[in-house]
């Protein structure tokens, strides 16, 4: 490309940032830099206006390149079109459509910058756009972070609001009645004698105009669909069983493979000898691979268990085998050669703690805990003469064809990806190993389709879990108040660990040891947080929140000690520490809704948390019963400020269930390491919340914010350390270490 | 071995130990039922084995020989939906969804043993099917309503 597109493109980047800040008079200029994918392999007769919108005489087709790993957002990206398009929500189909570089994630990149997501002062934002722009023609795709719906807020009503344009003109010309005389509505252009033109119907007349650029998007008191309860596209095939997963999949002439690789991960394959397995009904074949082999046969079970029947000599884990080396490791990096970054300095700590005759000191830790979505691994991969096929879900498109392209021998163009629903992910389907796997066994059954499935015990022992974090409190308090915050967070890098895998180096302090406890916006009159980069252990990827539960655990449990210290309110304290308005109106909501400071039944106690993660500030009050046989949990209220809320029903479910994963986690996971090898195989060794153990959740959103977030995330890191909070208030034994039955029992 | 499944009868050659999940996913392409952890701690392979709600990743084939099961397409379809899937649609209740076969297929068999569950006979009956998702909220409200639905209140 000649420079001068280069920084055309540029330019036209930071424009369409100033514009989506309001600058425009409501006016946007719709253009891509990038070709949009649905011209290819468009029929006769159907049109496209915008990489996002398909429509043929039989159907309209809307494209939602988000992955869904079950939080909805296939449902979200397509209502967004629908809004400004006048679609109902059963007028369509949707579709996750091909990798493509028009489909990427410009909130994604804003969110990998270290800013205050709440800081939306001048500085911050211009360096979100000036990386959003670098990264814009890359191209990269990717569903993380919380970014969908901050991705996808403005640019998907922008291709509802061009397809919804382009139509009316394409009828205009038809009709020869004026575009200002012409109305939507369901689905169809109607005339002003009340005649209805259906889209399916301009499709044809539509695919020869030029598609309109400029169009106005909707006030928010004109929304008809965004705001309100929807049900979701997903959810008749998910309540009947014929949703196809990934792993429901079948490719004709297709064989079954199961793995096993070295459990200390990373380790080699010494020895093995597969003379049984191979005499087992339905074997077809056995092939190496990195780190382990494969069993080829005519049924997953088949394949799984012969895979297990093969007698495996292993290499030594490239890490410490045993998991108190690990916590020493850790340990050993609070001091200056590992530290990563000193993330706050305000105030004078030193002096402050100095002149203190009474510092206070306390020590936490978060574990090692894995993804294990409810669906394990898979992949299918098809490698032929011109074309490498893949059918799975995966958060990261374009990453998917560059790694399977480098093992098939197919450009990454060649790689076609089919992308899946899946069965959960929490992180875990932004690891491609898996697909690696399959691509390598598919290479040497060329011709062949071959469907890898993990088992439950494969998949436990490559989780690639989220990394462990030990943090070290001094603090202390005066005339009733928190006067003094000094927060030391150590923890191994999960970007260095995921990228590493991938060959790549991170550059820079990693945002994310020290996530969910720098950025909270309180004005702690001392304050200083310092993150310190551990050596690398076993393998960690990115959990849920990333590094926000396990900092925002420990910032949020020693700011709670430190109030209690001080003999103020927890949230009183709070709410008066509280900087950053939108975030304390969260705190005043929560305080609301649960009647905070009313009087409790005996043996009850109440905590709150606040932790920001993602620019979504959430406050958290969980209330429990110390029973005699042990804690349970009665209820939590929750409240959070996402900006606008797409769907409030949507909404609801989503935080109640990342609460109830978030205090399943707490009160008894763990991924813990032994000869090197992860000592949980299955689930009944990492449990999780079961239903007799659910508490009511009550959730409220607030929309003071003015960007729209998303919520995949965010109501995670404030369970843990409301639970503990509450513990502590309900029996006076504080838990400084997750999973909290290590310490106490729960019903 | 023969069983019937959603009424149809199948005849099928496999080892007497591959559990009923396998034959159903593998065997007869009804990829419904799901499989999460192959040892009973998960309940996404439930189905009806002559009416009683069973994990079929426990259940070896012979087993099942001779035997009636009804799988989550058995139960109702998108056109026909049963009574639970109803109320689960209603209440919204899926996320990733991959539970909730079984969910639905644990749901439907406690309400016909008994229509009207208390809180604590719902949280019993539901505790062996894990949701990561954690739909459990709104698993209890759906159960309540279908209830109440099937009691014709
Ligand atoms: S797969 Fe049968 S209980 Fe989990
Ligand atoms: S809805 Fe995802 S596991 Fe239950």
């Amino acid at each position: 490309m000649s420079r001068v597109g280069k920084i055309a493109r540029r330019t036209f980047l930071v424009g369409s940032a100033m514009i989506a800040g309001g600058v425009a008079f409501g006016t946007y200029l719709v253009r891509s830099p990038h070709a949009n994918p649905l011209l290819e392999g468009l029929d006769k007769g159907e049109a496209t206006f915008n990489p996002w919108v398909k429509i043929s005489r039989t159907g309209i087709t809307l494209i939602t390149p988000h992955a869904d790993l079950g939080q909805g957002v296939a449902s979200a990206q397509a209502l967004l079109i629908a809004e400004e398009m006048d679609l109902e929500m059963d007028q369509f189909q949707v579709s996750f459509g091909e990798p493509a570089a028009a489909y990427y994630n410009r909130a994604l990149a804003e969110e990998s910058l270290p800013f205050l997501a709440t800081d939306e002062g001048r500085i911050a934002e211009s360096s979100r756009t000036i990386v959003s722009a670098l990264l814009k023609p890359l191209g990269m795709q990717g569903t993380g972070g919380s970014s969908a719906m901050s991705d996808s807020f403005d640019k998907l009503r922008e291709a509802g609001a061009v397809a919804r344009e382009t139509l009316k003109l394409a009828a205009s010309r038809q009709t020869g009645v004026a575009i200002s005389d012409l109305r939507t509505e369901a689905g169809a252009v109607y005339l002003p004698d009340g005649t209805a033109v259906p889209y399916t119907e301009l499709a044809e007349a539509a695919a020869a105009v030029e598609p309109v650029t400029r169009v106005r998007l909707r006030e928010p008191s004109e929304w008809r669909l965004i705001g309100k309860p929807t049900k979701r596209v997903d959810m008749v095939a998910k309540s009947t069983g014929t949703m196809t997963y990934g792993i429901d999949l079948a490719v004709e002439g297709m064989v079954y493979a199961a793995i096993r690789i070295n459990p200390r991960q990373g380790g080699k394959l010494v020895r093995y000898d597969a003379t049984e397995a191979l005499e087992m009904r339905g074997v077809q074949k056995l092939v190496e691979i990195t780190g382990g082999i494969a069993v080829i046969a005519d049924n997953t079970w088949r394949a799984i268990r012969a895979a297990e029947a093969v007698e495996i000599e292993w290499g030594e884990a490239p890490y410490p085998a045993e998991q108190a080396q690990h916590w020493e490791a850790v340990a050993a990096s609070f001091n200056e050669d590992h530290l990563d970054q000193r993330w706050r300095n305000d105030g004078d700590v030193d002096a402050v703690l100095g002149a203190s005759g009474d510092v206070f000191e306390a020590e936490y830790r978060s574990p090692y805990v894995a993804h294990a979505p409810l669906e394990p691994l898979n992949a299918i991969v098809l490698v032929g003469d011109e074309f490498t096929d893949v059918w799975t879900g995966h958060q990261l498109p374009q990453l998917l064809q560059m790694q399977v392209s480098a093992i098939t021998g197919h450009t990454s163009g060649n790689v076609r990806f089919h992308n899946q629903f899946v069965g959960g992910s929490f992180g875990h389907r932004l690891e491609i190993g898996f697909v690696e796997q399959a691509a390598e066994i598919a290479v040497q059954m060329r011709g062949t389709p071959v469907k890898l499935t993990y088992s439950r015990e494969e998949d436990f022992a490559h989780d690639f879990p989220r990394h462990i974090a030990m943090g070290r409190g001094r603090g202390s308090v005066a005339n009733g108040q928190v006067e003094a915050v000094d927060l030391s967070i150590a923890a191994p890098s999960v970007f260095a660990s995921q990228f590493g895998r991938l060959g790549y180096s991170v550059p820079g302090p990693d945002l994310q040891i020290a996530a969910g406890a720098w950025n909270n916006p309180y004005l702690l009159p001392n304050f200083r947080m310092r993150a310190y980069r551990a050596p690398e252990l076993a393998p960690v990827s990115s959990w849920r929140a990333v590094g926000a539960p396990g900092a925002g655990f420990i910032f949020d449990s020693f700011l709670d000690e430190l109030i209690h210290k001080a003999g103020a309110d927890p949230m009183e304290e709070r709410i008066r520490l509280m900087e950053h308005e939108v975030s304390r109106k969260v705190l005043e909501a929560v305080a609301e809704m649960s009647s905070w400071g009313g009087e409790l039944g005996s043996n009850k106690g109440r905590g709150v948390a606040f932790v920001e993660s993602f620019g979504v500030p959430f406050a958290q009050v969980v209330e429990v019963t110390n029973t005699d046989q042990g804690i349970r949990i009665d209820r939590v209220w929750a409240a959070c400020d996402t900006g606008t809320i797409i769907d409030p029903a949507n909404f609801e479910g989503l935080v109640q269930g990342g609460i109830v994963w978030a205090l399943g986690h707490a009160i008894n996971c763990e991924i813990t390491y032994a000869d090197g090898m992860a000592e949980q195989s299955n689930y009944h060794a990492h449990q999780g919340m079961r239903m007799y153990q659910a508490p009511e959740i009550f959730v409220r959103g607030l929309e003071n914010g003015h960007k729209t977030r998303g919520l995949g995330e965010p109501m995670v890191p404030p369970a843990a350390p409301a639970l503990a909070n509450a513990i502590f208030a309900a029996t006076g034994k504080r838990i400084r270490e997750m999973p909290f039955d290590k310490h106490i029992d729960f019903v | 071995m023969r069983l019937t499944v959603n009424r149809t009868p199948y005849d099928v050659d496999v080892e007497p130990e591959m559990p009923l999940l396998w034959v159903l996913r593998d065997e007869l392409g009804l990829t419904g039922t799901k499989y999460g952890c192959g040892i009973a701690q998960c309940g996404a392979c439930t189905v009806h084995m002559d009416g009683m709600a069973v994990r079929s990743c426990q259940i070896p084939a012979e087993a099942a020989d001779g035997a009636e099961i009804v799988t989550i397409e058995g139960l109702g379809t998108p056109e026909a939906l049963h009574a639970v899937q109803q109320a689960w649609i209603e209440h919204q209740v899926a996320q990733c969804g991959y539970c909730q076969s079984g969910q639905i297929m644990q749901a439907a068999s406690l309400l016909d043993m008994n229509p009207d569950p208390s809180d604590e006979e719902i949280d019993r009956v539901m505790s062996g099917n894990l949701c990561r998702c954690g739909t459990y909220p709104r698993i209890r409200a759906a159960v309540k309503t279908a209830g109440a639905k099937m009691r014709g209140a």
